[in-house]
């Protein structure tokens, strides 16, 4: 060892210098990511600073929102309902579906179907939401009205949630489920990951007291891997959150009042959908841009600790191997 | 090719389990070879060999535990009471209620209390909470001498006690189900030597009501605890008979060679 103790090679400038670039350089660059978030976080907070000055805590329960000069009244409650409703559907209606193809995909599939139908699961999230948004507004609404929506808002439309006038599928079920469609990528992909990473040992322990492969899945994999599912579940939903542009094509647009979710066949609105539909239109400097901002802020506030604690719990769980998982 | 033939087994009617000409194979890889072997009900058979014969793919041919591997291929006929137990209208489900395994390393379920380890088996099968559960596990429990260590514990999770208690925790599991003969692979070999002695000590006790058939890396071990031997190489039954008879004198050259420690 002793011999490549070359004291030449250590003290040469060139190498020295180099390496001091580079370590700072790459610290820079890994603290701009924080920097960045930072900033953002900044601005946010001082953007929405005039419109939670105006209105104060009406601005986080108020349930108005008037645009017209002279008259403004900004309440972002609605549309903070309308994103806790449309991502909690979403993750109704593609959760089941998620782990129904994490399990299909380990447990069942032939080795020869696992590779393929894996990547296509996956290239369900390179889809550009514009395109689910596209898809959604010329081709499934129509399929959902006509199947889902009108039969259910004729037969069973004295039950609030399936009440309204005749639906036209620009609504919080549109909208919800498509937004399913664009999480099941994130929820499959990490539920395949924990459900594989169940130890073969305590599937043969199952089969060996006589367990048939549904209960072993059901008693012993899910069971296992139950928190690494539900760290799956809150990634998806830390997606469905923040998801902006389908929403914003699909849920109808509502304001105000109208955008509270009641019925799932009627226009609302989410905090995402509202900037993306009505930043543009509001003039720089005014109370209505820093309504905008403050929404935003709310959204990153939300949208940042869902995926966090997702974060937290999913690589716990991956790491924890063969141990008990509480 | 007439030469060659031998003379078609018999099933053995005094056989608790037997093998007739089992060949298996994962993939292309033929893993046995024409397996002959009858086990007589409450004893202990050893099974011995060097890593790579072939004895735990052997035992788990005689629950169908082996089927888990994708293309593992099965001929021949595996006897219980003198039943096939691949014959086609046989659930491999009812095999194993039947048929019990302990494993290598222990491996209770770490989602599930002590209570229900050994529980586990007999919900599926519909038994309700309550006191003839409780029974039953607690008699599980005696006969896998384990229960004075855990009486008042039974709450806590399968893996929050130690290796060797796992390992009769496992062995508890198993025989809640009342099988009729309990598969043991290597059952030791993850346990330090005094947790190995007591899993020594209970395989003798559980020969009372059951058949037990044990892998075992460990000679001395299975000239402790069998009564039949059966010594296994590259796929082959080499040589089967009384395990004294086999360590004191083996016909086969191959297996002198093995007990002698020429070979591993």
């Amino acid at each position: 060892m002793t011999n490549q103790k070359n004291p030449k090679f250590f003290t040469k400038k060139v190498a020295s210098l180099g390496d001091f670039l580079f370590k700072n350089l790459a610290a820079v660059m890994a603290a701009s990511a924080l920097a960045l978030l930072l900033i953002i976080g900044y601005e946010l907070a001082s953007g929405s600073g005039s419109v939670i000055r105006t209105f104060g805590a009406d601005f986080f329960v108020g349930t108005q929102w008037v645009p017209n000069e002279g008259r403004e009244i900004y309440g972002a409650l609605p549309y903070l309902l309308g994103t806790i409703a449309s991502s909690g559907l979403a993750l109704l209606f593609g959760v089941p579906l998620s782990i129904g193809i994490a399990v299909f995909l380990v447990e069942m599939s032939p080795r020869a179907l696992r590779v393929p139908i894996s990547y296509l699961v996956e290239l369900l999230a390179a889809v550009p939401s514009v395109i689910y948004g596209l898809w959604g507004l010329f081709v499934f609404r129509f399929i959902l009205v006509d199947y889902i929506e009108k039969p259910l808002n004729t037969y069973f439309g004295w039950i609030p949630i399936f009440g309204g006038p005749t639906p036209i599928g620009l609504d919080l079920f549109t909208a919800s489920v498509v937004l399913a469609i664009m999480i099941i990528p994130t929820v499959a992909s990490v539920t395949k990951e924990v459900v594989a990473a169940v130890p073969n040992s305590i599937r043969e322990g199952a089969y060996s007291i006589g367990a048939t492969k549904w209960e072993v899945i059901r008693h012993w994999v899910l069971s296992y891997g139950r928190s690494g599912i539900f760290g799956a579940v809150i990634l998806g939903l830390g997606r469905a959150v923040g998801e902006t542009m389908a929403v914003a094509m699909l849920i109808g647009n509502a304001q105000g009042a109208a955008a509270i979710p009641t019925s799932l066949f009627a226009p609302s609105q989410t905090m995402a959908s509202l900037i993306a539909n009505g930043f543009l239109e509001a003039a720089p400097g005014s109370l209505q841009i820093s309504a905008y901002i403050g929404v935003g802020l709310i959204l990153l506030i939300m949208s940042l600790s869902i995926n966090l604690g997702a974060r937290v719990m999913v690589t716990k769980v991956l790491k924890v191997k063969g141990g008990a998982v509480e | 090719m007439t030469e060659t033939q031998q003379k078609p087994i018999q099933p053995d009617p005094q056989a608790k389990m037997q093998s007739i000409n089992l060949d298996v194979w994962f993939g292309q890889k033929q893993v046995l070879k024409s397996i002959n072997l009858s086990v007589k009900p409450n004893t202990v058979t050893a099974i011995i060999g060097p890593s790579g014969c072939g004895k735990s793919t052997f035992i788990r041919t005689l629950n169908r535990m082996h089927e888990l591997v994708p293309n593992a291929k099965l001929n021949g006929q595996v006897l219980l009471d003198g039943e096939d137990i691949y014959a086609k209208n046989v659930d491999p489900v009812m095999i194993r209620r039947r048929v019990g395994m302990v494993f290598q390393k222990p491996n209770p379920f770490p989602t599930m209390s002590i209570y229900d380890n050994v529980a586990a088996g007999l919900k599926l099968t519909g038994a309700k909470k309550g006191e003839d559960l409780d029974d039953i596990v607690k008699k599980s429990l005696i006969q896998a001498s384990l229960w004075e260590e855990v009486k008042d514990d039974l709450k806590k999770p399968g893996t929050s006690i130690s290796g060797g208690q796992q390992q009769r925790l496992c062995i508890a599991r198993a025989v809640a189900l009342r099988p009729e003969v309990i598969l043991m692979d290597e059952p030791c070999s993850a346990l330090d030597p005094i947790a190995t002695a007591k899993i020594e000590k209970l395989v003798i006790e559980l020969k009372q009501n059951y058949t037990v058939i044990i892998v075992t890396h460990n000679m001395q071990q299975a000239s402790r605890v069998s009564d039949f031997t059966a010594f296994m190489y590259l796929g082959d039954l080499v040589e089967y008979g009384r395990t004294k008879d086999i360590f004191e004198s083996p016909k086969s050259k191959l297996t002198e060679q093995y007990i002698t420690g020429e070979f591993s």
